[in-house]
């Protein structure tokens, strides 16, 4: 009986890796040298024809192909290719959720306004097959965030290529995420209300339930913290500078508010999230030292009277003000369109940016942004090694073709369940 | 109670025409002399016929005579009008007065959708109603009966407004004498029709306007049917369909778009409808015209919006702020454009607002005469009435206003509103004019004393040299009393009172001071000052009307853009055809067709667009997509084949612009997926600013959408939505095999020439039968693919397109030997159950097993970069370039079967064309110029030039309605107007 019970156990083990994702790849213990590539290091520089090593996970030599250096172990030719530091989604709930439609598989939104203690690490799916589908783009990392109410949560950075959340996790509890009221309500169509948007009367409300819940946690952190409180422990971070606060909002005046009502607050690590008309307050965002985490590229002008590529501006219009921009992923179809996050960067690219500065939206911003750029977003010395080669231009869907992608130095899988099938029935009609 | 109303009014429709037969027992039966004669006055008999000095006599309600020199009955009551006017009483053809609608039944939590009608012995759909009697349900509303005799009018239209058919209305004389009997003028005046659903009914079918357009189809066919005794059934609704026949028939559209979709049913079954419109006609009055339909308008034009919160302001949209401007000149373009009209209080909130917004439609160029037929004549004439109602003629009702001056002038006062011979004060009629500036001399000062206002309500403003003393004015009988407060201490008052005389403008009387110290003061009547009527000229002469483009939005043109002769001069030409990519090539567009390609061609006279460094190809074919269209989804029925989205194009939706920016030229607008047998699609071009109808394609291939899967299930519908067959694959089949199978039998006894019942839906699914409609089909999962396609091999013929299909990839083999094509998307997956096992690779796998291949949007923004999405297919799966680009033209023409007209760069072909700085397949790239039948409707720099003008509108019209506050009058709060992304499975109630 027992022995039965081992012997399917392995059957299934063996089933497992033939069925299951591709098996996360073990600690680097070869040395790799990416040779002759083009290497596009994150921070706007570019090296031709460049040489990278790699060891123990670390990055241990960027430069010219032509230094007289002794290569590390492997070593890929790449020319004509391109090498690029591993691409970041921030604000992304990849991992938290598998089918849309299908309520079982959706761990993104707890019960609750104020859920600063909900936290995204311990439910993200490390083996989604979402997740893993975000890798032959070159989408390496992500901010894996909860969503919904007025606080939704906690959340966390990880890398695309784990056995779990504990191994994934790069950053644990990097920041607490607040949904900032919005100045204007929709009416609610299926009550009969006019569907257009009108102020909201209970804006100041709203505002102050969260400028109360922010000082109410203030005073009780300042107190014997009895009886213990959850939530208010969970804000600890933003008042001694371990957490980022980052505030949902797109408006004018709610982007303003938020900055105003915040600071004062005591909170000085404030980042804001969608941002689409950011742009029009730029100054006050340069000033107070705040990033913004734009929403992707591809999305349609928030009226009929925008400029239809206002949205494909946007980050441009920041980015030339000073804001240190990235791109996050919030809304519809959120998770299975962040593989796009390179042609985001890309569009961002077509309208203004150059696109070496389109490419630090996921690269070096995204990683400053979510507090990571000691040891990743870029292709220096020091860092992780987490990176790819592709065929050509990344940001471009004709070349963004990848051959080798490494997180950590760990030489990670390309494949993934879509291109399972893919193989299985182009084997089945002869056609490769 | 109910009891009660029908009794009253059973007494009402006996008495109706004579009360001389009922006992009194109040008094004795004596028959007083009602003969009133009204002279000296001008009197409009009609807004054209007028008499100075006339004569207006009037017995028992009716006008007995009129004219200047007409003998007048001994014993008659004579009141001198001297300088006052008669007017015909108003009639307000299109009202609710006295019959309120029924309220919606709340919806319950765990309601269940309804399907079937709750009515038996009526018509299958219980938003059909022409059995509706209002005279069943009609109670006078005196206070509303007030308010309309205070705007002049004596005759209201009224009916039940609910239902898609309504049933006949009632017209009302507003003849407020309690005894009165004789107030309803007609209880069949009218059969009311609209495309809004009943309050009273749950009935979910329909949903959408197109079903309501449908529906409506189908009720004619069946009445027909009905008429001609073959009808199986007794059928109530129908009968008293038949029966009104005859009627006027007055249609509630509510708008540009909608008057036009209600005549279009109208002209089919030749009936020209009385169109209620919605007062945004002037947009589009060509069409509005070609209606030939009369009009029934109402005046609620928007209040400015309150725009002094900048961020606020941004939010409106600078078409709605553009309305406010230009709806108030909606009545004078009907005007000039010859079309007639009537005008209503339908929709005014309140009817206080009427005579304000009439002035104001004047101020806007509205013609006074055409304003006075709209309110007296032609309403007359539309209700078939006119030898009753609407004029002074002898034998007319005696319905009439008295004025001090011509109506419709903002300083004219009404004074009374005669209804069948009943008078209704409105102003006291000999009160005195008391407004004006005065010298007032009190206790040795001088002060200057103005007093402004109307009639009795006024209101006095007092000056000693430059100090404003506070006071306070009263007209009360003949009395005329100021307290004035002139030290600012409360506690002293002085009061003034004088009596008014008729001999002499001044004014004069007794004063008591603070202290009760009597003495007497004077004011003496300044003649007005010129200055100040020359500024009111100076004003009237501002203003500024918006000028209409076209569309009328935001980026539309101000002239509709035209087809010229041009050459694309050394371009890098992607043709979609065998000739591939042609390098430094010219392409000469003329006529709207592609005319030559070449190099070096002559420039002859057309524009030369330099092409260097820049790639031409086709225009972007989207198979599948949502976007123009006010309605995507019926879902009232698991078969909608009988509804249409060509009844629903939007040509003004800004998306169509945005598409155009992102070269797209020609989508099929596809109904949505909410049943497995949807609607008939619409294929168009994208010709911003034209109409709908020149958007659709001449002699267009017909579609219609079918859909498989967890939509037509309702699997994600929530779990109320359980009830409606199918909830399975296995029923989707059989529900098929089933409206295919009728639809054939339908056929063949059609095909036997006796007479049959005439079904829109199985016409249409008889046209797939006969294969002259394709299928399109939503479809995901294969063995539902597999399914269909067996369906329809059984039934000898062949679906013509699957879209979406992301499991095609796992029956290519068998798709192929259907010899059926695919529109799919390039990485969509994920959001249902039924895409979990969708791939990139799948238009790469259809591709190289044979089969024509399209990458689609279903959604209004990836439409705008279809390019983008076509060149995901290199990323995935390692096709050429050029084979991606054929995925978004060539090949999506060929599923349309419009692969003759456009999709290539061929000369002969339609001129569908499209500049790119860069290779199209670029993530950089960018439409410069889009070309459609060789008329250029994006152009990269034009639209710089449109941004500015949109701002620069925007910063006027804001100025103008910052004035509006700042000058007092109303303003509503901002509004954002909601736009709506539809997708395959957006249902709403419309």
């Amino acid at each position: 009986m027992k022995k039965q019970y081992i012997y399917s156990l392995i059957f299934l083990f063996i089933m497992g890796e033939i069925i299951a994702q591709q098996t996360p790849a073990p600690k680097q213990t070869k040395d790799y040298s990416i040779e002759g590539a083009t290497a596009h290091i994150g921070n706007g520089e570019v090296i031709e024809n460049s040489l990278i090593m790699f060891s123990n996970g670390k990055l241990k030599f960027v430069g010219s192909a032509n230094t007289k250096i002794a290569r590390l172990g492997n070593v890929i030719n790449a020319k004509g290719k391109h090498v690029y530091p591993g691409f970041i989604v921030a604000n992304t709930s990849l991992g938290l959720g598998e089918i849309d439609a299908v309520r079982a598989t959706l761990d993104y939104d707890e019960v609750g306004a104020m859920n600063p203690h909900i936290r995204s690490l311990i439910a993200y799916n490390s083996e989604s097959k979402i997740v893993e589908s975000m890798r032959p783009n070159g989408v390496l990392m992500g901010q894996i965030t909860p969503r919904g109410g007025t606080i939704s949560g906690t959340s966390s950075v990880v890398q695309f290529d784990a056995w779990n959340w504990e191994d994934a996790a790069i950053k644990v509890n990097d920041g607490i995420h607040l949904n900032w009221p919005q100045s204007f309500t929709y009416g609610k169509w299926w009550l009969g209300e006019d569907v257009g948007a009108k102020p909201d009367k209970k804006y100041t409300t709203n505002v102050e339930k969260i400028t109360t819940f922010i000082s109410n946690s203030k005073r009780y952190l300042k107190s014997d913290k009895n009886p213990k409180n959850l939530p208010f422990e969970a804000m600890e971070g933003l008042f001694n500078g371990e957490k980022k606060l980052y505030v949902h909002a797109s408006g004018v005046q709610e982007i303003t508010d938020a900055i105003n009502y915040i600071k004062k607050a005591g909170i000085n690590n404030i980042v804001i999230v969608h941002g689409n008309d950011a742009y029009k307050i730029a100054d006050l965002l340069v000033k107070n030292n705040i990033p913004v985490i734009l929403e992707r590229a591809h999305r349609v002008p928030s009226s009929s009277d925008t400029d239809y590529d206002l949205p494909y501006r946007s980050a441009k219009l920041l980015v030339e003000k000073g804001v240190t921009v990235a791109i996050g992923m919030e809304g519809s179809m959120e998770r299975m369109s962040a593989r796009n996050l390179p042609f985001y960067a890309g569009t961002y690219a077509a309208y203004g940016l150059n696109k070496e500065d389109a490419l630090k939206l996921i690269t070096s911003n995204a990683a400053k942004i979510l507090g990571i750029d000691d040891i990743v977003g870029t292709l220096e010395v020091g860092k992780d090694a987490t990176l790819f080669i592709s065929e050509g231009d990344a940001l471009d869907m004709r070349t963004n073709i990848l051959t080798h992608a490494f997180i950590q130095g760990r030489k990670i899988s390309l494949e993934t369940h879509q291109t399972k099938l893919w193989k299985k029935y182009s084997k089945k009609y002869g056609l490769q | 109670m109910k009891k009660s109303i029908i009794l009253m009014i059973f007494l009402f429709s006996i008495i109706l025409n004579s009360q001389e037969y009922f006992p009194i027992n109040t008094g004795v039966k004596t028959k007083p002399n009602t003969t009133v004669a009204f002279t000296n006055a001008t009197i409009y008999v009609t807004p054209t016929q007028i008499i100075n000095k006339g004569t207006l006599l009037i017995k028992d309600g009716k006008v007995l005579n009129v004219g200047k020199a007409i003998t007048i009955p001994k014993g008659t009551e004579i009141i001198n009008l001297e300088g006052k006017y008669v007017y015909p009483s108003f009639i307000d053809i299109y009202a609710s007065f006295g019959i309120s609608k029924p309220k919606r039944k709340p919806n319950s939590r765990n309601s269940k959708p309804q399907y079937d009608a709750e009515r038996k012995g009526y018509y299958w759909n219980d938003h059909i109603r022409p059995d509706t009697n209002p005279i069943n349900l009609f109670k006078f509303d005196n206070k509303k009966a007030k308010e309309l005799l205070k705007a002049g009018f004596g005759i209201v239209n009224t009916h039940l407004q609910d239902g898609i058919v309504r049933g006949n209305g009632l017209l009302i004389s507003l003849n407020s004498n309690p005894s009165s009997s004789n107030r309803i003028l007609d209880n069949k005046s009218a059969q009311y029709l609209s495309f809004q659903k009943s309050n009273q009914s749950k009935q979910a079918y329909p949903n959408s306007l197109m079903g309501a357009m449908a529906l409506l189809r189908q009720v004619y066919y069946d009445a027909q049917w009905n008429a001609k005794g073959l009808s199986k059934n007794n059928d109530l609704a129908l009968e008293a369909f038949n029966k009104n026949k005859n009627l006027v028939q007055i249609f509630d559209a509510g708008g540009k778009q909608n008057d036009l979709r209600a005549d279009k049913i109208g002209d089919q079954f030749g009936i020209q409808y009385t169109i209620v419109g919605g007062g945004d006609e002037y947009e589009d009055i060509d069409e509005i015209k070609a209606t030939n339909a009369t009009y029934i308008i109402p005046i609620n034009f928007r209040k400015a919006y309150d725009v002094s919160n900048p961020f606020f302001a941004s939010k409106i949209d600078v078409s709605d702020m553009r309305k406010w401007n230009q709806e108030p000149s909606n009545l004078s373009v009907l005007q000039k454009n010859g079309i007639r009209f009537s005008i209503t209080t339908h929709k005014l909130k309140s009817i206080a607002d009427f005579n304000k917004n009439i002035q104001k439609a004047i101020k806007f160029g509205l013609n006074k005469t055409a304003a006075l037929e709209a309110l007296t004549t032609v309403p007359a004439s539309i209700l078939r009435k006119s030898n009753e109602i609407g004029k002074l003629q002898k034998g007319h009702y005696a319905n009439f206003l008295i004025t001090s001056g011509e109506i419709f002038e903002p300083k004219t006062i009404t004074y009374e509103n005669w209804v069948q011979g009943s008078k209704n004060v409105i102003n006291e009629m000999n009160i005195k004019d008391l407004t004006g500036n005065y010298t007032l001399s009190l206790n040795n000062n001088k002060y200057l004393l103005s007093i402004t206002g109307k009639g009795r309500k006024l209101a006095s403003s007092i000056k000693k040299d430059s100090l404003k003393i506070n006071s306070k004015i009263s007209y009360i009988s003949n009395w005329l009393t100021i307290t004035m407060n002139e030290t600012k201490d409360s506690s002293k008052f002085t009061r003034l009172v004088a009596r008014i005389n008729d001999v002499s403008d001044n004014l004069s009387g007794a004063s008591v001071d603070a202290d009760g110290k009597k003495s007497t003061w004077r004011a003496i009547k300044n003649p007005l000052e010129k200055k100040e009527i020359k500024k009111k000229k100076k004003e009237a002469t501002k203003l500024s009307i918006t000028p209409v483009t076209f569309p009328n939005t935001a980026f539309g043109f101000s002239k509709r853009a035209k087809q010229e002769t041009i050459l694309i001069k050394n371009a890098t030409v992607w043709t979609s055809e065998k000739e591939g990519i042609l390098q430094n090539t010219d392409v000469l567009l003329k006529d709207g067709k592609i005319s030559k390609i070449g190099k070096n061609l002559r420039t002859g006279n057309a524009k030369v667009i330099d092409g260097t460094g820049k790639y031409l190809t086709a225009g972007i074919i989207d198979e599948h997509t949502h976007i123009a269209a006010v309605a995507i989804n019926e879902a009232g029925h698991n078969s909608s084949a009988e509804v249409t989205i060509e009844d629903v194009i939007n040509p003004d939706d800004i998306k169509i612009y945005r598409n155009l920016a992102g070269g797209v030229t020609t989508v099929q607008i596809l109904h949505g997926s909410a049943n497995p047998i949807g609607g008939r699609s619409a294929i168009i071009k994208l010709k911003w600013g034209e109409t709908a109808n020149n958007m659709l394609y001449k002699k267009s291939p017909k579609f219609i959408k079918f859909a498989l899967g967890e939509n037509v299930k309702q699997s994600n519908w929530g779990s109320n939505n359980t009830v409606r067959f199918p909830q399975t694959r296995m029923g989707v089949e059989q529900v098929y095999m089933d409206y295919f199978q009728r639809a054939k039998e339908y056929n063949d006894f059609k095909k036997t020439g006796k007479p049959y019942r005439k079904d829109i839906e199985l016409e249409t699914l008889a046209e797939i039968l006969n294969k002259e409609r394709f299928i399109s089909c939503h479809s995901y999962v294969q063995s539902e693919i597999n399914m269909l396609m067996k369906v329809a091999e059984k039934f000898n013929f062949k679906i013509n397109t699957f879209t979406h299909i992301l499991e095609g990839y796992k029956v290519a083999d068998k798709m192929k030997q259907h010899g059926v094509g695919a529109s799919t998307f390039s990485d969509w997956w994920a959001y249902k159950y039924e895409v979990n096992d969708a791939i990139p690779y799948n238009a790469t796998i259809l591709h190289n097993m044979g089969i024509t291949v399209a990458i689609n949007s279903d959604d209004a923004e990836m439409s705008r970069r279809l390019n983008q999405e076509a060149a995901k297919s290199i990323k995935y799966g390692g096709i050429s370039e050029e084979e991606a680009w054929e995925f978004v033209t060539i090949n999506p023409a060929k599923l349309l079967h419009i692969d003759d007209k456009v999709g290539s760069i061929r000369v002969g072909k339609d001129a569908d064309l499209v500049l790119w700085n860069k290779n199209p397949l670029s993530i950089y790239a960018k439409a410069e110029k889009t070309i459609i039948d060789g008329i250029i409707y994006f152009d990269i720099q034009k639209d710089l030039e449109l941004r500015k003008s949109v701002q620069k509108e925007r910063n006027t019209l804001i100025n103008m309605m910052l004035n509006e506050k700042i000058k007092g009058k109303a303003v509503q709060t901002p509004k954002k107007k909601a736009s709506i992304n539809f997708h395959c499975d957006t249902v709403l109630e419309y």
